[in-house]
């Protein structure tokens, strides 16, 4: 007495409500909409300008002499001016070494009154900056000392592709992509869960794997603009344009949404509670942070570890943006990647299917 | 006649700390075309056994069959065949009523169309609303809309009123008839003795994982021994009116208390108020007051367990 005669209909087709159902009550929700599309963007903009340009715009050098000996202080003074970037601040006061370990300034020389005794000079070993200024205070007296050196040229690298901004753009890319795919997903399964909305759907014929895949179309529809939003903010801000192929792209972060929207399904697959799944993204995510070369490259790890970094999802559509983004990289170079992230999402959709708990 | 549902020596145990046996041997046969309720307190086991028939929860052990068809063999055809309406399932705030019976109906193969379901449960004036704008009733109308989606032919409902108010339970009421008047069955559980004798069939009393009384409601109110019952309590507050001697009453059949409330099952009031009167004048006792009123279900549950349905039942053992 039950013929399914409107299956193919598409106005009732599961698969497509269910998508459209998660699309209006994502959209019917400004703030969700804030905090996927304008939370990102913020980010962006804060590191971005944050890390816009990064030459040594100043050197911080404190100098502090004998008080009878003003022309030994002068003189140096005056030989560290041969370096622009140098910043020179007379020290008389005894708080120095505070200064210099709060990062109020990059050096301190001390200047004695005995001109045979050698200058003395403070650093910070732990700050970059302390050893460069260092570096420049060194070759600026040298220069002083020998003023008919030969110069040298300096040039600087400048181009797009290699700067910190087009290195942080994909990166933020990936980590939107990450956050994005597992919170969205894992948060709104442990919410239907608790509204015990997920047994109330398991209750009728609708397909389990057309349930959790609408969870992960919508995901992936929610991800366009988001990144659309990104691409364009880093290109007319920052002129970070797209050296590769722009469907190779779409396809790399439609490979990267789908693997953590699996991954986010598999978090949430047991979870009970907003709790413990926010736990459980926490501790996924955060190793990826670190690891996967979102704000400085995953190789300064040490080499025996690559082979797990290399391996993460994370790490895998990081480089694979950068390559296509940056390199304009081709679809073969970057399919080592592909399959990384293909296998993270299909292993972890396969399973998360097996174990997932309704109710 | 055609079975809708058979269950034979169900039982359900939860392997908690201590391990809970919810059901602990029910066998219940309901045709097709009933309205059953299954009746108790809360905790009795009631959603357990309903959520074991709608294929929700695996029973530990015993035989279900639906519609004919068995679960873990036949999933998907009974999924299509029957409703369900949870306990509290919490639909999506920001989905309109039609959206969302448009999502359930998209199930289905077969059924009625999304507005044919809300018409139903007469919601049409709600179908452009979100649902988080509904009321505690309009909210439960809309679950079994989507519970008719599919057009099934048996329903279950797992204490549709429950915390609605008198109005939005008539209403439910009546949507629960026009199913049942369509030839369809429905499976319900409540904790109202009312809505159980207004709507049901036969009831099932189920208490402690177990069927303690089985039967069509007016059947077991029978069972109590009289249809009617005289409520009456004195002016002394201490006395020593044995129930032998309110048992000399005309056609009493039962005698219960309940704190300085005595309570005559009686077969006819005519005769037993009269010789109640006289009793009492006699043994010079005086009413504070006193009622007659037709027996129901809950003095039924109140006789088979000595507890109230509202009390808070020790099921943990």
């Amino acid at each position: 007495m039950t013929t399914p005669v409107e299956s193919s209909s598409g106005r009732y087709h599961p698969l497509l409500q269910l998508v459209l159902a998660r699309l209006r009550e994502f959209l019917r929700e400004p703030a969700a909409v804030f905090w996927v599309y304008g939370f990102p963007l913020l980010i962006a903009l804060a590191l971005g300008t944050a890390f816009r340009e990064r030459p040594l715009e100043r050197i911080k050098i404190d100098l502090r002499g004998a008080s009878d000996r003003p022309d030994r202080v002068e003189d140096l003074r005056a030989k560290l001016a041969g370096d622009p970037r140098v910043e020179v601040e007379l020290s008389t006061a005894d708080n120095w070494q505070k200064r210099l370990s709060a990062g109020k300034t990059d050096l301190v020389i001390l200047v004695p009154s005995d001109a045979t005794k050698p200058l003395e000079f403070w650093e910070e070993p732990n700050r970059p900056e302390s050893i460069l200024a260092r570096s420049a205070a060194e070759a600026a007296i040298l220069r002083g000392e020998y003023p008919d050196a030969k110069p040298i040229e300096r040039s600087s690298v400048d181009i797009q592709g290699s700067r910190y901004i087009d290195f942080l753009i994909p990166g933020l890319l990936g980590m939107n992509l990450m956050s994005g795919g597992l919170w969205g997903l894992g948060f709104v399964t442990v919410e239907m869960r608790t509204r015990k909305l997920l047994k109330r759907v398991l209750a009728t014929p609708m397909k389990r794997s057309d349930f959790l895949l609408s969870l992960m179309l919508s995901r992936l529809i929610f991800t366009l603009p988001e990144v659309t939003l990104l691409l364009t903010f880093g290109y007319y801000l920052f002129g970070v344009a797209i050296q590769g192929s722009l469907p190779l792209l779409l396809l790399v972060i439609a490979m990267g949404g789908a693997c953590f929207g699996g991954v986010g399904l598999l978090i949430a697959s047991r979870a009970k509670t907003v709790e413990t799944v926010s736990g459980l993204m926490n501790l996924v995510m955060l190793p990826m942070f670190v690891v996967s070369g979102i704000f400085f490259s995953s190789e300064r790890f040490p080499e025996a570890i690559q082979p797990v970094i290399q391996a993460l999802p994370l790490t895998a559509l990081n480089e694979a943006l950068r390559a296509v983004i940056l390199e304009g990289a081709g679809f073969a170079q970057i399919l080592p990647r592909l399959v990384v992230l293909a296998l993270w999402g299909g292993i972890s959709f396969a399973v998360a299917l097996k174990i997932f708990r309704w109710e | 006649m055609q079975t809708a549902i058979r269950c034979t020596a169900l039982t359900k145990r939860y392997n908690t700390r201590p391990p809970v046996e919810a059901v602990r041997g029910i066998d219940l046969e309901i045709a097709v075309g009933e309205c059953f309720g299954l009746l108790g307190p809360n905790g009795a086991g009631k959603t357990t056994t309903m959520e074991i028939l709608e294929g929700l929860l695996k029973a530990t052990s015993g035989e279900v069959e639906i519609l004919g068809l068995r679960w873990g063999r036949d999933d998907a055809e009974i999924r299509r065949r029957i409703g369900i309406s949870l306990q509290e399932t919490r639909l999506a705030d920001k989905l309109t009523v039609l959206e969302t019976v448009t999502l359930f109906r998209s199930f289905y193969p077969s059924g009625m169309t999304p507005m044919e379901a809300i018409e139903k449960v007469s919601l049409q004036e709600k179908a452009k609303s979100y649902v988080v704008r509904l009321s505690g009733g309009q909210r439960q109308r809309l679950s079994v809309a989507c519970a008719l989606a599919g057009d099934p032919e048996l329903l279950f409902l797992d204490e549709p009123t429950t915390g609605l108010d008198p109005q939005s339970r008539r209403q439910l009421w009546e949507i629960i008839e026009g199913f049942k008047a369509a030839g369809r069955t429905v499976f319900l559980t409540t904790h109202y003795m009312d809505e159980a004798e207004k709507l049901c069939d036969r009831v099932a009393v189920v208490d402690r994982g177990l069927v303690i009384a089985l039967g069509t409601p007016a059947a077991l109110i029978a069972s109590i021994g009289g249809e009617h019952l005289i409520d009456f309590s004195l002016l002394q507050k201490s006395h020593d009116l044995s129930d032998d001697r309110l048992r000399r009453v005309e056609t009493v059949e039962t005698v219960s208390r309940e704190a300085d409330r005595i309570s005559l099952a009686v077969r006819q009031p005519h005769l037993a108020l009269p010789s109640l009167v006289g009793l009492l004048a006699n043994d010079g006792y005086a009413l504070a007051d006193l009622t007659i009123r037709h027996a129901t279900l809950e003095d039924v549950f109140v006789r088979l367990t000595g507890r109230n349905l509202r009390d808070t039942p020790e099921t943990s053992a």
